[in-house]
């Protein structure tokens, strides 16, 4: 309860000393908007249905490219932690082309694609691909030999050992790299489509600024943010919440 | 906690009042063991081949209850894997039934001292994990899973996940989801070693029960000697790197046995004399490294 206090408190506060900077008038209002403008911004956004249409066609985007990311990342995390070769010589390349933000691709990505949908997965995908396969490479090698031991002696042999007992116990070091992955994919979406293709909510921020209207880059900037923390909290944290009580990570049960 | 302490109360008394009898739907035949000549060795990175086990000649009977003791560092657990195929000699051979050991199989079941079990599975689904890779049918798979879990008195505990469970329990666990695909070999790797003393006194029970009901062959591997002699019906003690059989002693008291029986601690202190003199040379070789 005091924790919904605190937040109310908090975001009161700022509200507040938002409106009062209005009033105060420092800056001219396109470029410091009052907050009831942002509001009327995100209302006519969704009435008019221009912000329904830029999420659907971004939430499509960013899921199937981040459903390419994870698989490919299993596959490429799991081949390369089971061969020593690629081990050595691949894995320290992934690890320094992560410290690439996803958005350099694009320049690649457009004279490969042009202004495409394939440019917007490229990105996406190179964007978050690393974090999984990186996390994948990781949990292989967390598995403890005697799962696959035990595995091995029930009966279990060739896709049937990945499927029932690595790729399980693995999960749980890869639920940071799927979460983290897709956290990249969102950023990388968001600055792909500012600058490639059409819709989307990288696109209508672009319309806000051509226009010169602040209230709605603002209310755009506002929805990415909610979208965001939503998916997180949705599917995230019950996903967390689901191995914490599989396996028992959370401590407070039984 | 307190569940696990509940349950040992049940077993012992079923234990004292039924006589176990040979356990309806389990098809499985005893299978005899041999070694011959086997020699296990290992490159261990910057040094010279680590000769785990050398020249080990051993013949285990079908339905026998074998238990095999030594140092720790031994091979005791090399072994195992040799017979359940999850490792190959490096010379001899290694048969069950009078047919060389190739691979894993089912007829041969492990059971490891501590997290073997899928944290991922729920009990039954544990239980059941065998019979999904040999193709059995859902619904025949719950039927068996469900006898077994009851041999082992944790039906309860169906839908419940591993980490919810006391050590004695999971072992418990372990030791149905081995034996619900009926194998004729159980081998377990010092599989109590981690338990409190009364836990462990309790299971030794059910063990010994279990192996009347079911015929199986056991093959135990202990650093407790007491223990060895507890339940085996022969214990063999192996040498310190390289690993060889020492010598071996058959053990005809009559069953149940307990742990305090003077008779058992008499037997297990000449076998005892032997292994402290080769933990004195595993002890003597761990200087050696400093």
């Amino acid at each position: 309860m005091s924790k919904i206090l605190k937040n109310l408190l908090f975001y009161g506060t700022i509200l507040s000393a938002w409106v009062l900077l209005t009033h105060a008038k420092i800056w001219p209002p396109y470029l410091f908007p009052a907050p009831q403008d942002v509001w009327q911004s995100l209302h006519d956004g969704f009435r008019d249905h221009s912000f329904w249409i830029a999420i659907g066609v971004s939430m499509r985007r960013v899921l199937i490219g981040y459903a390419l990311s994870v698989v490919m990342g299993m596959i490429l995390g799991f081949g390369i932690a089971s061969n020593r070769f690629l081990e050595d010589t691949v894995g320290p390349l992934l690890t320094s082309l992560q410290s690439l933000p996803s958005i350099c691709w694009l320049p690649l990505a457009m004279l490969w694609f042009g202004l495409s949908e394939k440019a917007i997965y490229f990105v996406i995908i190179t964007g978050s691909v690393l974090s999984i396969t990186i996390s994948m490479e990781s949990g292989r090698h967390a598995i403890p030999r005697i799962y696959s031991q035990a595995g091995r002696n029930l009966g279990a042999h060739g896709w049937r050992l990945f499927v029932y007992v690595l790729l399980p116990a693995s999960l749980p070091h890869l639920v940071s790299g799927l979460k983290q992955g897709w956290a990249f994919a969102w950023r990388a979406l968001v600055s792909g489509e500012m600058i490639v293709a059409g819709l989307g909510l990288g696109q209508l921020l672009m319309v806000g600024r051509d226009n010169s209207d602040m209230s709605m880059v603002l209310a755009v900037m506002f929805v990415i943010v909610l979208l965001g923390w939503a998916i997180d909290g949705l599917i995230f944290r019950t996903m967390e919440d689901w191995f914490n009580r599989r396996w028992g990570l959370g401590g407070a049960v039984a | 906690m307190s569940l696990a302490q509940l349950a040992p109360i049940e077993v012992k008394e079923a234990l004292h009042v039924v006589q176990p009898r040979r356990l309806p739907g389990y098809d499985a035949s005893p299978a005899s063991i041999s070694l011959r000549a086997v020699e296990q060795s290992f490159q261990v990175r910057k040094g010279p081949r680590l000769i785990a086990l050398s020249n080990i000649d051993l013949d285990i009977r079908a339905g026998e209850f074998l238990c095999v003791v030594g140092p720790s560092g031994c091979g005791k657990s090399s072994l195992l894997s040799l017979v359940a195929g999850l490792a190959f000699p490096s010379r001899g051979e290694v048969q069950v039934n009078g047919r060389t050991v190739t691979g894993p199989g089912t007829d041969r079941i492990l059971i490891f001292q501590e997290h073997g079990l899928f944290p991922w599975l729920t009990v039954g689904q544990n239980v059941e994990f065998g019979m999904k890779m040999q193709g059995v049918g859902r619904r025949e798979r719950r039927e068996r899973a469900e006898q077994y879990l009851q041999l082992v008195h944790l039906s309860k505990f169906r839908d419940s996940y591993i980490h919810q469970l006391s050590g004695g329990m999971r072992q418990r666990v372990a030791i149905a989801r081995a034996l619900a695909t009926q194998p004729s070999v159980l081998l377990m790797d010092e599989p109590f070693a981690a338990l409190d003393a009364q836990t462990r006194d309790m299971l030794h029970d059910e063990l010994e029960r279990i192996w009347k009901q079911t015929g199986c062959t056991i093959v135990f591997v202990t650093h407790n000697v007491r223990e060895a002699v507890r339940l085996g019906s022969r214990v063999v003690l192996i040498t310190y790197r390289p690993g060889t059989i020492r010598s071996q002693v058959d053990v005809d008291l009559p069953r149940p046995r307990h742990m305090d029986d003077p008779r058992v601690a008499k037997l297990a202190g000449g076998v005892l004399d032997e292994l402290r003199e080769e933990i004195n040379k595993a002890v003597a070789a761990e200087y050696d490294h400093v």
